[in-house]
C-alpha cells in the first residue's frame, strides 16, 4: 500500500508544486502496468472527522484532525508487485513523494 | 566460534546466500546452513572429506529445508518448489564450486529500507559469518539487544519483502555506496574504536577487509569497489605501529615505518592504480591515494604533502563534508604551516556535525600548542579529553596536557 502524505499545502491545500498532469500521467503508467488494486484519492481535510470510544464504551465524535500535523493522508495506492524494491520504485515516481511530501510503503498483512 | 567452524566461515556465506535467495527467507537459509555445517563437522572426520565439499553442504542443507518444511503448515506451498529442488543433483560449477550468491546477500543486508544499524549487523552475521555475541561485541552492545536487533531486521526483510537480487547496472550507482559504507564502516570502528581499552580492533578491521576482498571478487570491475579495498589495505598495513607497547597511540610521525606490512602497502598500491585508472575517481580511491603518498613517504619528514593537500581537494569536490575539510587543513598545515591549517578549522568551528567530533577538538589543539597560543591550546586539550572515547584517545589527551603544564 503506497499512502500519499502531502507536503506543503497552498493556500487551496493543494499541494504545492506538483501539477494535475503529473497526478494524471502517474496515474496512467501505474494502471497502465497491470499493478493497482485499489486507489482513491481522499476529500479535503476539513472533511475529516476523528471518531474515539473511551474503555467505558462512551463515543466521542471530533472535527479533525487538523493540517497542524505535518503529514497529511492525501489517498492511496493498493499495487499488487513482487517485491519492496518495485514498490518502491512505484513511490518514487509518484507526484506525492515530491515538493516536501513523501509515500509510505507499507505491505499489506498476509493472514 | 571455534576453530573447525571459522574453516567454514567462507563456505557459510556462500551456502547462505544460495539458500537465502531460493526460499526468499533468511531465517530459514541460516537454520539449515548451521545444521548442514553441523553435520559436516561431525560426518566428515570419520567418511573423509567429499569430493564436492559445497555441493554436498547444499544437497544436505536442502534436505534440511524440506523436512523442515514438511513438519510446517504455513510453508506448504513453499514446500511444493524444494521438492523439486531437493531432487536436483547439486550444482556441479567449475572446480566444484557453488555458483557465488553472496552478492545479493551484500545488497539485501546494506538495503535503504534497513535502519542504518542494523545494516552492519546483518553484514557482518550473513557475510563475514559471526554469531550474534560476536556481532554483539562488535556494536558494543548486549548479546540480547543485539539479537532482538537482528530478529527485527530479518523480519522487515521477510515481511517487507526486501529482495534477494543485484540492482541492476542503471541503480547500481544509486545502491553500491551503501554497501561500500557498512563495510567501511566496520572498518573504521576497528581502526578507531568509539569505546573501551583499546585504540584498535583488529578482529573487526581484518573482517571488514575479508568482507571487501569478497566484494572486489564478485565486482573486479567496480572502481569504487577496488578502491575501497585499497584504502583499507593501505590504512591497515600501519596498524602494528599504530599502538606503543603500553597500548598508547603513536601518531603518524613518530611511527616506526618498519613496522608497517609492506605486503599489504604493495597489494594496496596495485589497486589504487586500478581504482583511479578509467574515468573520474571516487571518493574512496582518492582517499586510497593519500594513504598511498603516506605509505610511500621513507619518513615523516618525506611526505609529499603538496600531492596530499592537491588529494584532498579533489576528495572534496567529491565529498564536501566538514571531516574532509578538516583533514586537508592539517594537510594545509603540514604544507604551508601551523597558522594557515589553524584558520581553516576556525572556518569550520561553526559546523554542529564537528562540535562534538574528537579530531577535530585534537587537531585544534595541537595547531595551538605548535604556535604557542598555550591557554587556549590547553583549553582545546581539555575539549578533545571531554570528547575522546577510547581509553588510548584519554591517555593521549590527558599527556598533552601535563605538557601544557610542564611548559
Amino acid at each position: 500500500m503506497l499512502l500519499i502524505n502531502a507536503g506543503e499545502l497552498d493556500l487551496q491545500d493543494a499541494p504545492v508544486g506538483c501539477e494535475p498532469e503529473d497526478w494524471m500521467r502517474f496515474d496512467k503508467e501505474i494502471t497502465d502496468a497491470g499493478v493497482v488494486v485499489a486507489s482513491e484519492s481522499l476529500a479535503d481535510l476539513v472533511t475529516a472527522t476523528r471518531v474515539e470510544v473511551a474503555n467505558d464504551g462512551k463515543r466521542t465524535v471530533t472535527d479533525g484532525p487538523f493540517a497542524e500535523t505535518r503529514e497529511v493522508l492525501g489517498g492511496f495506492y493498493v499495487i499488487d508487485v513482487p517485491d519492496l524494491d518495485v514498490a518502491l520504485d512505484w513511490a518514487a515516481k509518484c507526484p506525492g513523494s515530491r515538493g516536501g511530501g513523501s509515500v509510505i510503503v507499507r505491505p499489506i498483512a498476509d493472514f | 566460534m571455534d576453530q573447525v567452524e571459522a574453516v567454514f566461515r567462507e563456505e557459510r556465506g556462500r551456502l547462505l546466500a544460495a539458500l537465502a535467495r531460493r526460499f526468499g527467507d533468511l531465517d530459514l537459509a541460516e537454520e539449515v546452513t548451521s545444521e548442514a555445517i553441523e553435520t559436516a563437522l561431525l560426518r566428515w572426520p570419520v567418511d573423509g572429506v567429499p569430493a564436492n565439499p559445497g555441493g554436498w553442504l547444499m544437497t544436505t542443507a536442502r534436505r534440511r529445508a524440506v523436512d523442515r518444511l514438511r513438519r510446517d503448515q504455513v510453508y506448504a506451498a513453499k514446500l511444493a518448489i524444494l521438492q523439486i529442488e531437493a531432487e536436483r543433483p547439486a550444482p556441479q560449477a567449475a572446480g566444484d564450486e557453488l555458483p557465488d550468491e553472496r552478492l545479493q546477500l551484500f545488497f539485501t543486508c546494506a538495503h535503504p529500507a534497513l535502519a542504518p544499524e542494523d545494516r552492519g549487523a546483518l553484514t557482518l552475521r550473513c557475510l563475514a559469518g559471526l554469531t550474534t555475541p560476536e556481532v554483539a561485541r562488535a556494536f558494543l552492545v548486549p548479546t540480547a539487544t543485539m539479537a532482538k536487533r537482528i530478529v527485527r531486521a530479518k523480519k522487515k526483510i521477510r515481511e517487507a519483502r526486501i529482495p534477494f537480487r543485484v540492482p541492476d547496472a542503471a541503480e547500481l550507482p544509486e545502491r553500491l555506496p551503501g554497501v561500500l559504507q557498512v563495510i567501511y564502516s566496520v572498518f573504521t570502528e576497528g581502526y578507531a574504536a568509539s569505546a573501551g581499552p583499546y585504540l584498535q580492533r583488529l578482529d573487526l578491521a581484518e573482517d571488514a577487509v575479508r568482507l571487501a576482498r569478497i566484494l572486489h571478487r564478485l565486482l573486479p570491475a567496480e572502481r569504487e569497489v577496488t578502491g575501497l579495498l585499497a584504502l583499507m589495505l593501505l590504512i591497515h598495513a600501519r596498524r602494528d605501529a599504530r599502538s606503543g607497547p603500553d597500548g598508547g597511540i603513536v601518531l603518524l610521525e613518530d611511527q616506526d615505518r618498519g613496522h608497517w606490512d609492506d605486503e599489504l602497502i604493495a597489494e594496496g598500491r596495485d589497486l589504487v592504480v586500478r581504482a583511479l585508472t578509467g574515468g573520474v575517481a571516487g571518493p574512496y580511491a582518492v582517499q586510497a591515494a593519500i594513504n598511498a603518498v603516506h605509505d610511500e613517504a621513507a619518513d615523516f619528514a618525506g611526505t609529499d604533502w603538496p600531492q596530499i593537500v592537491a588529494l584532498y581537494d579533489v576528495l572534496l569536490e567529491l565529498d564536501p563534508s566538514p571531516v574532509v575539510a578538516l583533514n586537508r587543513a592539517a594537510a594545509v598545515a603540514m604544507r604551508d604551516g601551523a597558522e594557515a591549517g589553524l584558520a581553516l578549522l576556525d572556518t569550520l568551528a561553526d559546523d554542529p556535525r564537528l562540535r562534538d567530533y574528537h579530531p577535530y577538538a585534537l587537531a585544534r589543539a595541537d595547531l595551538l600548542e605548535r604556535l604557542g597560543r598555550l591557554p587556549e591550546a590547553t583549553e582545546a586539550y581539555e575539549r578533545a579529553l571531554a570528547l575522546a572515547g577510547s581509553e588510548p584517545e584519554r591517555a593521549q589527551a590527558r599527556d598533552r596536557l601535563a605538557r601544557m603544564r610542564a611548559y
